[in-house]
């Protein structure tokens, strides 16, 4: 097998190795993304965890992004194959700004484009191993869309990825409704995120709320959630039976 | 003999550390090259140079690891050549991140580049496997890293003195190479600021000891001796 220096394939895309590669698992993965449209945008909450299998190993990784002006991209899944994703999409914004043309790239457009890199990496065997939540807003019209590491794609009204799919999603079916407001969309996505924090394992109390509106995109500082312990079923779980679990 | 998870990411042996302090970075690693159960270097250099102020804790599989030092090593040296000015940290560890990401199906190595630059001061980064690219305060790697992470929870502080920051990294080794069998050997510590580099060397001999390990003695003679000339009588 030659050994060719792999010196940068801006086509790295469209992968022209001679031996075809595939990949076959994950390293550092984050989890769930939880993300809602709102009255002013679309509010879009993750943890700051990158695990390495079973071990919480990383616990400042922002999962979280602003892309150009009008998009937020949430990421879970391998965190190497995100970096990279970044990547490609700063060199699609660059393109895009060079037109200097006062248009910019609107999350639907964004969406379209990550939508078909996800596929086409999937019809070869090698996928960028991540499920991918775009959010934005553009000329007053809110974006929320998701896509798979195998481009299964769609937009929604709210968006979770990994456990989320499980554990947020009924909430959010539940709960949502048009025109939230800020504080009611954080506290939903807070909620969602509490639960997570019970029941997902890959789960650390560092989280970050990012924000996207007309104005632009914010991104909360990281913080933590207050637990809830005092049941008295918890204090006592055996109470019932001695000697159950 | 062991079941085979091949879904886990595979640990690797070795210990590595690379710690910020006020004012550059400490990076630190043990020394045991390991062929299966078999040692097959116990005093490795596991802290590679890639340029006068940038150098990089290997683990993982040794070949993997000094190949992609070697490239990077070179490319480093081309672009020191053309910026006309040391490379930074952050262009050293975005170098191994193409070479770690590219190849991420072929190589089995995780890396922690630490050095000094102009710009940023001292900076750590830690490339694990698959090709993630992680800015830290402090990097941990390698199998050894497993029983370490509780310790750091605990031990580690923000702006450490040179000389408490090399303790920590030497107490760090000594306490993996104790529970990790693919670690072990000497402790080397490469110390990068903005003077220079300074390399040291901890032999098990100059470590302190851990819970049931004992004096390092020359025979048991000596001790039946220390002891007095008729030990066994009532």
């Amino acid at each position: 097998m030659t050994f060719t220096i792999p010196i940068d394939n801006g086509d790295a895309l469209k992968n022209a190795e001679t031996d075809s590669q595939r990949t076959l698992y994950p390293y550092v993965t984050g989890t769930s993304i939880v993300a809602i449209k709102y009255k002013d945008g679309v509010l879009m909450a993750s943890d700051m965890g990158g695990s390495y299998g079973s071990t919480l190993r990383y616990k400042n990784i922002e999962r979280v992004k602003a892309i150009g002006k009008h998009s937020l991209l949430g990421a879970s899944g391998e965190i190497s194959d995100f970096q990279e994703i970044l990547r490609y999409l700063d060199e699609l914004v660059l393109n895009d700004n060079m037109w200097d043309d006062g248009n910019s790239l609107g999350p639907k457009e964004v969406h379209n484009y990550l939508t078909r890199v996800m596929y086409n990496r999937r019809n070869k065997f090698n996928p960028l191993w991540n499920t991918l939540v775009l959010g934005g807003v553009k000329n007053g019209q809110s974006y929320l869309g998701m896509v798979s590491m195998i481009g299964v794609s769609f937009e929604d009204n709210h968006v979770a990825t990994g456990f989320g799919n499980h554990l947020a999603r009924p909430i959010l079916r539940d709960e949502w409704h048009a025109d939230l407001s800020f504080e009611d969309g954080v506290k939903l996505l807070e909620k969602c995120m509490r639960v997570l924090l019970y029941r997902d394992r890959s789960a650390i109390n560092k989280l970050q709320i990012a924000k996207i509106t007309e104005e632009g995109v914010t991104v909360s500082q990281p913080y933590s959630l207050k637990t809830f312990w005092e049941f008295q079923a918890f204090h006592n779980p055996t109470a019932g039976a001695q000697g159950s679990w | 003999m062991m079941d085979l998870n091949l879904d886990a990411p595979h640990s690797m042996g070795t210990t590595i550390i690379g710690v910020t302090y006020n004012g550059g970075v400490v990076l630190g690693a043990d020394s045991r090259t390991s062929t299966g159960m078999y040692v097959a270097n116990r005093a490795s250099d596991k802290t590679t140079q890639l340029t006068d102020n940038v150098y990089v804790c290997r683990s993982g599989s040794a070949a993997d690891s000094q190949v992609v030092s070697d490239y990077v090593r070179y490319f480093l040296h081309q672009h020191t050549i053309q910026l006309g000015q040391p490379a930074t940290v952050k262009v050293s560890a975005n170098l191994i991140r193409m070479l770690a990401y590219n190849n991420k199906n072929m190589l089995q190595t995780g890396l922690i580049v630490g050095g000094w630059d102009k710009y940023e001061g001292g900076k750590i980064y830690g490339i694990p496997l698959g090709g993630t690219v992680v800015e830290q305060p402090f990097a941990i790697g390698g199998s050894g890293s497993s029983y370490l992470y509780g310790f750091f929870d605990q031990a580690w502080k923000e702006n450490m003195t040179k000389e408490e920051a090399e303790q920590l990294v030497v107490k760090a080794v000594s306490l993996a190479i104790a529970r990790d069998g693919a670690s072990g050997g000497v402790v080397r510590t490469v110390i990068i600021n903005s003077e220079g580099v300074t390399r040291n060397f901890y032999p098990g001999d100059k470590l302190q000891l851990w819970h049931e390990e004992l004096e390092p003695q020359n025979s048991l003679l000596d001790i039946l001796n220390a002891a007095g000339p008729e030990p066994m009588a009532i």
